[in-house]
């Protein structure tokens, strides 16, 4: 049977949402790992019962939860994320040197073709991989080994690497943001890895050519069209027509181009959603109306959507990792809130509806389409 | 070399995480000592590996603390000699995660 399993998590615990192909009525399962802050839980593209999930506390560290059947129950695996030895160090909040100390996992990114090969974007800012499931991880050292690394720099979240992008055409190629770094890109399977930023402009930082130090929130991509990047960065909206060489602003138009999460329709891939907050230092909705902006023409033009969601009166934000589409006939759209709502549109944005509203506050969305 | 029944009393969390209730009774060979303890913890469970030290470098996370015979001794030397009440069994060993809000 076609349906939906929306895969949350919170600062609280883990939560699985399922309906069927209407979208209309849902079963709310969770929390699993309840009081763990969880960063993200995704599916593999390969075997959509095999899910992974990253449980962080502040008192216990990092484990990493492996599901076999779609949620219903979880195993510990492996969760030493020991960096490789590489020397150095990057830079603290105070511009002193600092060495790479691990905190938690803020993403992982199954591989689109193998349901044991795994990715984890980590703070402080580094890529693992796992080929056994994730029993064991391995660092991809090369990205440290950049000779930038010496001048990254954490945001106010703590200096993560928080997306990875899998080209489905070639799996040497991984575009990865990190904050507040930015954009780095390998064609050769994580061996050499370098900066992707031209055209990026970041206020704070005196040199406007500056190869990193951007503070990149979120990138998407396409599967049809993997040379074509979106970007939400900490100001600005970007696209990429050339896998990451170059970008160019396409939010000029937005009420704000401040934000978090950005994603792509399923089906038209000039679709673009975003969330606007209304600055830096006030991470809100503007004027208190929750409205997810889209554009069908790959940036620049934007309308807001409000259909369902509140228009008054509503201060809480959407994180980057918090909106995900499925792929049915009718593209889903979803995401969560920092207010523990979870809002799914099933007519790609034009309409809204809470599926839950009381959660704790919402990390991570992911949606896996069931056929 | 002398055998000692050690009783642990672990946070909830790791209760859950061990799939245990109540206390866990470890036994542990020579000198009783945290170091000694925490290896026999883990090696019965080991998903507790990186929850109470750090992988790296094997020592207390930060908001973990140990208590016993009503005293802190979460800056002992992992090596030092835990009290005699702890090594014959007659009081246990507290892993605490330290009350840091949230």
């Amino acid at each position: 049977m076609t349906g939906v399993r929306v895969l949350v998590g919170t600062r609280k615990g883990a939560f699985v949402l399922t309906s069927d192909g209407k979208r209309e009525r849902w079963d709310i399962s969770g929390p699993q790992f309840a009081g763990w802050e969880m960063y993200h839980v995704a599916g593999s593209p390969a075997d959509p019962d095999r899910l992974y999930a990253s449980q962080s506390s502040g008192w216990f560290g990092q484990l990493i939860q492996r599901s076999e059947d779609g949620g219903a129950s979880w195993a510990p695996v492996g969760n030493d994320f020991g960096y490789a030895d590489v020397p150095g160090t990057h830079q603290w909040y105070d511009g002193t040197p600092h060495p790479w100390e691990f905190a938690r996992v803020w993403h992982l990114e199954p591989s689109l073709t193998d349901p044991d090969t795994v990715y984890a974007g980590v703070e402080d800012a580094a890529l693992f991989r796992s080929v056994d499931g994730g029993q064991s991880w391995q660092e991809l050292s090369g990205l440290r080994e950049h000779g930038s690394s010496s001048a990254w720099q954490p945001g106010a979240g703590g200096m993560c690497l928080h997306t990875i992008v899998l080209d489905p055409r070639d799996p040497a190629r991984m575009t990865v943001a990190i904050s507040a770094a930015g954009v780095f890109r390998t064609d050769d399977a994580g061996k050499t890895w370098r900066p992707a930023n031209r055209g990026l402009h970041s206020e704070g930082i005196p040199d406007p050519d500056a190869e990193v130090g951007h503070c990149v929130h979120n990138l998407a991509m396409h599967p049809s069209r993997p040379d074509v990047l979106f970007m939400q960065k900490h100001w600005d909206v970007m696209r990429s027509d050339d896998a990451a060489e170059s970008w160019h602003d396409i939010g000029e138009t937005l009420p704000t181009d401040f934000g978090f999460p950005i994603d792509v329709h399923a089906h038209e891939p000039d679709t673009v959603y975003v969330v606007p907050i209304t600055s830096d230092s006030v991470h809100v909705p503007p004027d208190g109306k929750l409205r997810v902006y889209r554009s069908r023409t790959g940036g620049h033009e934007w309308e807001p959507l409000t259909a369902g969601l509140p228009q008054s009166n509503c201060y809480v934000n959407v994180l980057r990792d918090a909106m995900a589409v499925d792929s049915l006939d009718e593209c889903g759209v979803y995401f969560g809130t920092t207010g523990g709502q979870v809002y799914a549109s099933a007519d790609a944005g034009d309409s809204w509806a809470p599926i839950v509203r009381d959660l704790p506050a919402v990390l991570s969305v992911e949606v896996q389409t069931l056929r | 070399m002398s055998t000692a029944v050690v009783r642990v009393k672990l946070p909830a969390h790791l209760r859950k995480l061990a799939h245990v209730d109540g206390e866990v009774e470890l036994a542990v060979d020579g000198q009783v000592t945290q170091r000694l303890v925490l290896d026999a913890l883990e090696a019965r469970y080991p998903v507790l590996r990186g929850t109470i030290r750090d992988h790296a470098t094997d020592r207390r996370r930060a908001f973990v603390r140990f208590f016993a015979c009503e005293e802190d001794l979460s800056h002992e030397a992992p090596d030092a000699p835990l009290p005699g009440a702890v090594a014959t069994g007659a009081e246990p060993f507290l892993i605490v995660g330290a009350m840091a809000g949230g």
